[in-house]
């Protein structure tokens, strides 16, 4: 008798701990319909981008808003450094690409990934130092002062500090150690040369703390000074080769079955006049100064320096032209590209 | 000095002040993190008695490869998983990559090791003394099982307390996997705790930086808390 008993137990436990189990799997299979659900109710386009937009808030608390609430749209942005951006968009994981660096842009489009380019903002790179300006650049152009810093860095007098990631401002970086007559990859294994690897704002914080000069770009500059986390003051901040272009470039359908049409409307939206102007009034209460400026009302007045800067830094050769999207990059686009003669 | 003093001052404030956003991360930790657990815990219980309970071959190999696993480095996991759930990966089409689900898979898949090692290692601590026991008063052998198990529970429960913890805890999984999405008023958002705090360190906004990671220290000291309370009212 008692052992009938305990046998009846025991198969119950058996069977408890089954349909506990079951159970359990039940409620992950009804966790996962249900999110997959709101998936597919919601329109979603993922745009890779780079930290310089995404870390001053722009993209998620301006940008995906204002855009939702216009088109019902959601903007899902995967900060990434450009390079990886891009890489991310190669795998198929994004519908357009948020990015500041020409020359990668280009390959992108050529290797078959990307249409329709737009610049949809400017604004300046720095090169921000310590306060007692070692190096004595302050003011300079940027190529004489970077000149001056790699002198006084092989003298040991001063440091610079180089984000070596691949991003956007890493290939700015780059083009100007190029324009001051330097190779990249031989200066940046020297001692005075120190690789972070990371992003802008872990790279400002480690040249505050060694009192070196850097390049950064002015959003994060800015969110970092007022916040009194770095000790670094602006040394260099005029000069054509300064100029920083942000562009959006649409993942190419052809190549991918993704949201074209949603992503053209975020790029149509972008050069909107109520996206330029969000673009434009980015934190100008917090700051002072915006952060980004508009471009769209440059590039039709076609005139001035800024202009000028934006045509040679920003715009891609094209049959004798230069435009923002050569036309063999261009698909079924219903919007206008700038074009500029020779 | 002033920095952390600050950080932390202002940490609180915005714990108290129920930030709807920081409820929201929160919450999100603990749901994504949950759910990752008991995807771990519904295949890593039965496995875990198996290698505990029986003997076959290879039994060895099998807890060394388990054991092995219990400390894989997040972010390599993280990178594996990307570059599987990515839409040109192989499981791309499962939709996977960014999304909440997405993370819990990929800490499920983290924690499953912890789960396993730590039933199969409890189990088979007890098992010889109580299952000698059981069949000596004339127990089957599945009684005998059943016994065992129950005599585990301490261990199965922490097995389950130490996979939340780790999967709570993780960052290459949520970032890479996640991508640290968060649109206001969106169920389709993926910010969890230790993103948001890499997030917001780089950001250099400091005292949510700390806010955040006063509230995940009290979620893993909360959870190992309670799991204590259960374990001494059981045994």
């Amino acid at each position: 008798m008692d052992g009938l008993a305990r046998d009846s137990r025991g198969i119950s436990s058996a069977t408890l701990l089954l349909v506990v189990i079951i159970v359990l799997m039940g409620i992950v299979g009804v966790v996962w319909y249900y999110q997959a659900q709101i998936q597919a109710g919601q329109r979603v386009v993922t745009i890779s981008t780079t930290t310089s937009l995404y870390d001053t808030g722009l993209l998620e608390t301006a940008i995906a808003p204002a855009f939702k609430e216009r088109t019902g749209i959601e903007l899902h942005f995967i900060p990434k450094g450009t390079g990886a951006a891009i890489q991310d968009a190669k795998n198929g994981a994004a519908d357009a690409i948020l990015v500041h660096a020409r020359s990668k842009e280009l390959k992108f489009m050529e290797e078959g990934y990307g249409v329709n380019r737009k610049i949809v903002a400017y604004n300046f790179f720095v090169i921000v130092g310590p306060q007692d300006d070692p190096a004595g650049i302050q003011g300079m152009d940027p190529i004489g002062a970077l000149q001056r810093i790699a002198e006084y860095g092989q003298q040991g007098k001063v440091i610079w500090v180089s984000r070596d990631d691949g991003s956007g401002t890493n290939t700015k970086e780059i083009n100007l150690w190029k324009a001051a007559g330097f190779n990249y990859e031989d200066i940046k294994n020297e001692p005075w040369f120190r690789n972070t690897g990371a992003g802008m704002g872990q790279t400002l914080n480690y040249a505050s703390n060694q009192r070196a000069y850097t390049l950064s770009d002015t959003g994060t500059y800015l969110k970092f000074k007022k916040d009194g986390l770095i000790d670094l003051v602006t040394v260099v901040d005029k000069g054509e080769e300064l100029i920083n272009i942000y562009a959006i470039i649409i993942v190419n359908p052809e190549k991918y079955n993704k949201d074209f049409e949603g992503a053209m409307e975020l790029e149509k939206w972008l050069v909107s006049e109520e996206g330029q102007k969000i673009i434009g009034d980015y934190g100008k209460d917090t700051y002072g100064v915006p952060l980004y400026f508009p471009v769209v009302k440059v590039l039709e007045q076609k005139d001035g320096d800024i202009y000028n800067w934006i045509v040679k830094y920003g715009f891609i050769e094209d049959n004798g032209k230069l435009t923002e999207s050569p036309q063999k990059f261009r698909y079924k686009a219903d919007i206008s590209f700038f074009e500029e003669e020779k | 000095m002033g920095l952390i003093i600050q950080g932390v001052l202002g940490a609180f404030h915005l714990i108290f002040s129920g930030n709807p956003d920081i409820i929201e991360i929160s919450l999100r930790s603990v749901k994504v993190s949950g759910i990752a657990t008991l995807i771990a815990f519904v295949f890593g219980l039965p496995i875990g008695l198996v290698i505990g309970l029986y003997d076959f071959k290879g039994k060895h190999i099998v807890r060394g490869l388990f054991n092995g696993l219990l400390g894989i480095p997040t972010v390599v996991l993280g990178l594996i998983l990307y570059l599987i759930l990515v839409p040109l990966g192989p499981f791309g089409s499962l939709k996977l990559i960014y999304t909440e689900m997405g993370i819990s898979l990929g800490q499920a898949i983290l924690v499953l090791p912890i789960v396993i090692s730590l039933v199969a290692g409890s189990v088979s601590l007890i098992r010889s003394e109580i299952r000698e026991l059981a069949i000596t008063l004339g127990a089957g052998e599945l009684e005998a099982s059943i016994a065992v198990i129950r005599e585990a529970i301490g261990g199965v429960i922490l097995s389950i307390v130490a996979a939340f913890n780790r999967a709570v805890a993780e960052l290459g999984v949520a970032l890479m996997i996640g991508g640290n999405i968060f649109v206001k008023g969106s169920a389709l958002n993926t910010r969890v705790l230790t993103t948001s705090i890499q997030m917001y360190t780089a950001r250099g906004e400091i005292d949510l930086a700390i806010a955040l990671g006063v509230i995940l220290l009290f979620i893993v000291f909360g959870v190992s808390m309670i799991s204590n309370v259960i374990q001494s009212r059981l045994t």
